[in-house]
């Protein structure tokens, strides 16, 4: 297994927001969490990268452990991972290159001109050739986006984890970031684990769904299936459907 | 919040602060720290700092001397004012004043900085792009600070001794060559010393401090600014209450 989630659980104060999650993930699997907003799907996610540890339960990644394990081995587990956040956070500080280059000129084994040449490729595959010299403040939600996917993919890593990839962009940039993810896939094989709450882009970019749901995963099933279940919680997550407001309720 | 509530911050914070002091020093150890970072952190504290350095070590040389002078004016004693400026300024008020501006002027911009890049998670970021954060933002500061609060405070007592020196010949009419000798033989090489020993501490303090409160800054526009200001308000103290101690120590020690 790629990704190992055992049991996992945490709280914030008296807020349980993961409740026992076990979930596995094969090499090469592309994965879309979804879950109503504020669920603990980001939460989630950042306990498989490490960001994050949780209050019981064991992440095992490539078959190493690495709940409890120290912030400087953990760099290295992390080698392994790319990740798209859902602002994209890129370094205000840096342009567009430094930000993309950021982790190949932190190592110092790439020479300067490989780095800008795949710089330039990565680039180009997200649809930005030529926007090197930009800052981030610059650009706008989606090309953010696309910069920091570049970022996440420049060094080839085995799993690629996204934080609502689509939140906060119109339609259009939404499916050309989809498609972007599709084609991270097949270019370069990895793993990718997204979480989302645009049930249209859970489609695109995944061949198997984890339903989120009071901190637990509630269900575990391909997209079709999902999308054809007369399951009441899965039926209104997907199809949109508010719970029943009653008479007495003030809105 | 209840006193209960604010003293386990209290704590949880000087816990923290310990924490990373001692991942700065593992970092310094096991890291090569980044030196360009570390040259254009120097350049921003230095330069940043210049102007109320500037004018906090010239007046309060000034003002010292002023109130010197009408202090032994009454017992004939004119000539002991720069004497008293020097030995303040170099152990006492020339670190200490030069301190607090830059925990003022550069420990907010840091916390601000580091707490911004929290909530935009770009420390989070950083963190997957297998870059520690102690590495790549908290040793340059730590180092810059180490190393550019020594020179601001020689500049602040120079600069603070020589303002007084022109008060007390031009306004005061205080005799020069022999305030000036005065000056020289009632200051001690341990002073200046000692003051420049504390600039270290004090450096640090204000490194650590400010980018312990950036790290651990709550989410929000609002969690920056409170971050801001316990940056600036923590190291202001640490400041004040080590002196003190570092001057009981340094004194035992080298005198």
């Amino acid at each position: 297994m790629m990704i190992d989630v055992r049991n996992v659980q945490k709280s914030f104060g008296a807020l349980r927001v993961l409740d026992r999650v076990d979930f596995s993930v094969e090499k090469g699997q592309a994965v879309a969490i979804i879950g109503v907003s504020g669920g603990g799907k980001s939460i989630l996610l950042k306990h498989i990268i490490g960001l994050i540890a949780p209050d019981a339960g064991e992440i095992h990644i490539d078959g190493q452990k690495i709940t409890g394990m120290d912030e400087r081995r953990l760099l290295q587990v992390r080698r392994k991972f790319g990740m798209l956040f859902q602002a994209s956070a890129l370094f205000d500080s840096l342009n567009v290159e430094d930000n993309v280059g950021f982790l190949l000129r932190r190592e110092g084994r790439t020479p300067a001109a490989e780095i800008a040449r795949r710089v330039g490729e990565v680039l180009e595959l997200v649809g930005l050739e030529g926007t090197q010299k930009k800052m981030p403040a610059e650009l706008s939600g989606g090309m953010r986006k696309r910069v920091g996917l570049a970022r996440a993919v420049i060094y080839r890593p085995e799993i690629v984890l996204y934080d609502e990839p689509t939140t906060g962009l119109d339609p259009i940039a939404a499916d050309s970031i989809d498609q972007l993810i599709s084609r991270v896939v097949d270019t370069f094989q990895v793993t990718s684990i997204a979480v989302t709450h645009d049930m249209r882009s859970a489609r695109r970019i995944s061949r198997r769904i984890l339903m989120l749901h009071q901190g637990r995963i509630y269900a575990d099933q391909t997209p079709d299936e999902i999308f054809k279940s007369t399951d009441p919680i899965i039926y209104r997550f997907v199809n949109g459907i508010a719970e029943p407001i009653g008479k007495n309720t003030f809105v | 919040m209840t006193s209960l509530a604010k003293a386990r911050d209290w704590f949880a914070g000087l816990g923290r602060g310990t924490l990373l002091c001692r991942e700065i020093v593992v970092s310094l150890a096991t890291v090569k720290p980044v030196w360009r970072d570390v040259v254009y952190q120097m350049y921003f504290i230095g330069v940043k700092s210049q102007s109320v350095v500037v004018i906090t070590g010239m007046f309060t040389g000034m003002v010292l001397c002023a109130q010197s002078y009408f202090q032994f004016h009454r017992v004939k004693m004119d000539s002991a004012t720069l004497a008293v400026v020097s030995v303040a300024m170099c152990s006492e008020l020339g670190p200490v004043l030069t301190g607090l501006m830059v925990a003022g002027r550069v420990g907010a911009a840091v916390a601000a900085e580091i707490g911004t890049m929290r909530v935009t998670e770009q420390i989070d970021a950083l963190r997957t792009l297998a870059a520690h954060p102690v590495d790549y933002l908290v040793v340059p500061r730590f180092l810059a600070m180490f190393l550019t609060m020594p020179l601001l405070t020689v500049e602040s007592i120079s600069l603070g001794i020589g303002a007084a020196y022109l008060v007390a010949s031009f306004l005061l009419g205080i005799n020069q060559a022999d305030a000036w000798h005065q000056m020289i033989s009632h200051t001690d090489v341990i002073d200046p010393l000692t003051g420049i020993i504390k600039t270290f501490i004090f450096g640090g303090i204000i490194a650590v401090v400010a980018c312990d409160k950036g790290l651990s800054c709550p989410q929000g526009a609002e969690g920056v600014g409170h971050a801001t200001t316990e940056a600036v308000v923590y190291s202001s103290i640490a400041i004040l209450i080590s002196n003190f101690f570092l001057t009981m120590l340094l004194n035992t020690l080298l005198r």
